[in-house]
């Protein structure tokens, strides 16, 4: 599936990057939030406390990371998606749906939350089954509902015993299942990978693909942003209740043009680009890497970086070995967004 | 095989339309019938066999407990060598011990811990995420709560009352249940019993549903029923233990400091108690409908 982010969201990022996170973004198209989960100058206060201030947002199919230390507003987020909180202020649809239609959101939105809570006694097939029936799917349905979302968690031999004496691995996988149940086109996941061991996580995140690739929306809420990397089609950055940014990883870093990028380039004959990378004017620091078999360079311009290169090699006829930014990762992006100067703080 | 390509072969969103159209093609009324009774099973078996339901079992078996000591062990008085006397004796015990008592905390035990005690397990949410009407949620879970209340209080009332008198006086009772008045006093305990669970069971859903710790609005509620005697005639009415005592087959007296009030004839009571269950349960549900859920912060 192509990663999806939206013209909108673009913008927001811009006006994100230009340290206004409480600046409402360009207003939402009404035709797209039939087919999108739409967040519309969304806010949320607990008493004085702020959730979430002034979210727009469109999210298309695909997976969404929201990502964001403790208290960014990620679970509140995701709380006002499913209705379980109220928008002190601002508009939420779900595919065209509002969170108060319970009856009809319901059938199409699955969340499979962080609370590891489970009847008592109850086995894996019976606690999906306990809330299929609540749905009011008849007993056959329950049953058919039931198999197959145990086994698109690889949970089938596992059913039939009792949810206590499992791992925090196979109950995640339990909780998961039951949220896919009745097979929702939106799947809200809230830090679904806490207590994973590396294989599962592996496995979870391919199922995620998956799901994703099949049409569906996710939206995961992750702190371990290497995860959120790898798998998300888009993210959003939280903190303290703003977006600070949105869009495709790579798309958010490419906006974030006063956050100088980090390139090494590897070559033979390292001081001759050196010399010339310094005389280029955005150039913020350039040095010799330590094997020295490379430049280690720092600009604010990458376009205009990657055509002096190309100048540089042509003139010179450098060999070169490989030409690799060495942050454009979300770790990269959120450390500068939430803790440069504290301007997007 | 591999979980990938097992999903590979599921055609997820495809399967999204065929599958999810089922529920919703069934009218409303038989869908909120199917979800309100799969509400009631699931409940029942919490109200039932959880941790939280092991202290009822003693709660509900004390007067059957201590009945059958007095029975085995009759002391020797008046009341208990008196056949005559058995039905002031029971009456004492009903109103005293399981009514006012038992019945009352048993209730608040039961009902305010249908929505709460979700609240502290952190398990609500399975229920606010399903697609069903809150109403229907609150109608489901006040049922089940019902049910479980009245299947152990009917029990201790007619157990404790069967037990008084056979264990006593075996020949009499025999006479005084199947060819005297007995069977109609012991159906209208049980009766009695049944409408104490429909209306402290409204009420306590309610403070359950409105107060994070509940205890001391129930025992603020324990103390104002207690008092009721106490009262004078327009407030004795603002409470459930006077319609109850104005069906009891046998009146106790309720001491020198009471109010004497004539009892609200049956025909008002019992009217009464359904209709400020149904007012109670409105309000319960439209309190529901806005209720967040928020366990922890972020």
């Amino acid at each position: 599936m192509t990663p999806q982010t939206t013209a909108s969201s673009t913008t927001r990022s811009a006006s994100a990057h230009a340290a206004l996170p409480t600046s409402p973004s360009t207003p939402v198209a009404p035709s797209s939030s039939d087919t999108m989960i739409v967040f519309e100058d969304v806010s949320k206060f607990y008493g004085e406390i702020l959730g979430v201030n002034r979210v727009n947002l469109q999210i298309a199919p695909g997976i969404t990371s929201l990502v964001g230390p403790n208290g960014s507003g990620k679970t509140t987020l995701m709380n006002l998606m499913t209705g379980l909180l109220k928008p002190t202020s601002g508009h939420i649809r779900v595919l065209g749906t509002s969170p108060d239609e319970s009856e009809t959101i319901f059938r199409k939105l699955g969340y499979c939350s962080q609370f590891d809570s489970f009847p008592r006694g109850a086995t894996a097939r019976e606690f999906i089954e306990f809330y299929l029936r609540v749905h009011g799917y008849t007993r056959k349905e329950t049953s058919e509902l039931a198999y197959d979302a145990l086994e698109r968690v690889s949970m089938l031999e596992a059913a039939d015993r009792k949810i206590s004496a499992f791992s925090k691995g196979m109950r995640q996988r339990v909780r998961l299942a039951q949220s896919i149940a009745h097979n929702p086109s939106v799947l809200v996941l809230d830090e679904p990978l806490n207590g994973l061991d590396p294989m599962a996580r592996a496995e979870i995140i391919r199922l995620f693909r998956q799901l994703a690739d099949a049409g569906m929306y996710l939206v995961i809420s992750s702190h371990i942003l290497h995860e959120v990397d790898m798998m998300s089609d888009s993210v959003v950055l939280l903190h303290n209740g703003y977006v600070v940014a949105e869009g495709e990883v790579h798309g958010v870093r490419d906006e974030i043009d006063e956050h100088p990028i980090q390139i090494l380039i590897r070559c033979d004959r390292p001081q001759v680009l050196a010399a010339h990378v310094f005389e280029h004017e955005h150039t913020v620091e350039a040095r010799i890497n330590d094997d020295r078999k490379g430049v280690f360079v720092k600009t604010r311009r990458p376009d205009d970086f990657y055509l002096l290169l190309n100048k540089v090699i042509t003139e010179h006829d450098l060999q070169v070995e490989s030409v690799a930014p060495v942050d454009d990762d979300l770790n990269a992006v959120y450390q500068y967004l939430i803790t440069s100067d504290g301007r997007k703080a | 095989m591999s979980l990938a390509s097992e999903i590979s072969q599921q055609p997820v969103a495809a399967e999204v339309n065929h599958r999810n159209a089922s529920p919703e093609r069934r009218s409303s009324w038989s869908l909120w019938t199917r979800q309100a009774l799969a509400i009631m099973r699931l409940e029942i078996r919490k109200n039932f066999f959880s941790r939280r339901a092991l202290l009822l079992y003693p709660v509900a078996g004390l007067p059957l407990f201590l009945l059958s000591m007095l029975s085995l062990f009759p002391p020797d008085t008046d009341e208990m060598q008196n056949f005559g006397m058995l039905s002031q004796v029971y009456a004492a015990v009903y109103g005293g011990l399981i009514l006012r008592t038992l019945v009352f905390f048993g209730c608040a035990w039961i009902f305010m811990n249908l929505f709460r005690g979700e609240v502290v397990d952190r398990s609500l949410h399975y229920y606010f995420l399903a697609p069903v009407r809150r109403e229907v949620l609150v109608i489901g879970k006040y049922l089940s709560g019902l049910i479980a209340t009245v299947l152990l209080f009917t029990i201790t009332a007619a157990g404790a009352m069967l037990i008084l008198y056979f264990g006593l006086f075996p020949s009499e009772s025999r006479e005084y249940f199947f060819a005297g008045p007995g069977a109609g006093q012991l159906f209208s305990y049980v009766g009695i019993t049944i409408l104490a669970c429909v209306g402290y069971g409204a009420v306590f859903l309610i403070v359950g549903l409105f107060f994070r710790n509940p205890i001391i609005p129930g025992l603020l509620l324990y103390g104002w029923e207690w008092i009721n005697f106490l009262l004078p005639p327009g407030l004795k009415k603002l409470s459930v233990i006077h319609y109850l005592q104005s069906l009891v087959p046998v009146p106790m007296s309720e001491g020198p400091f009471a109010v004497l009030v004539e009892p609200t004839p049956a025909w008002i009571s019992v009217p009464s108690l359904l209709l400020f269950t149904g007012v109670v349960l409105f309000l319960a549900s439209l309190h529901i409908r806005r209720m967040e859920i928020s366990y922890a912060g972020d």
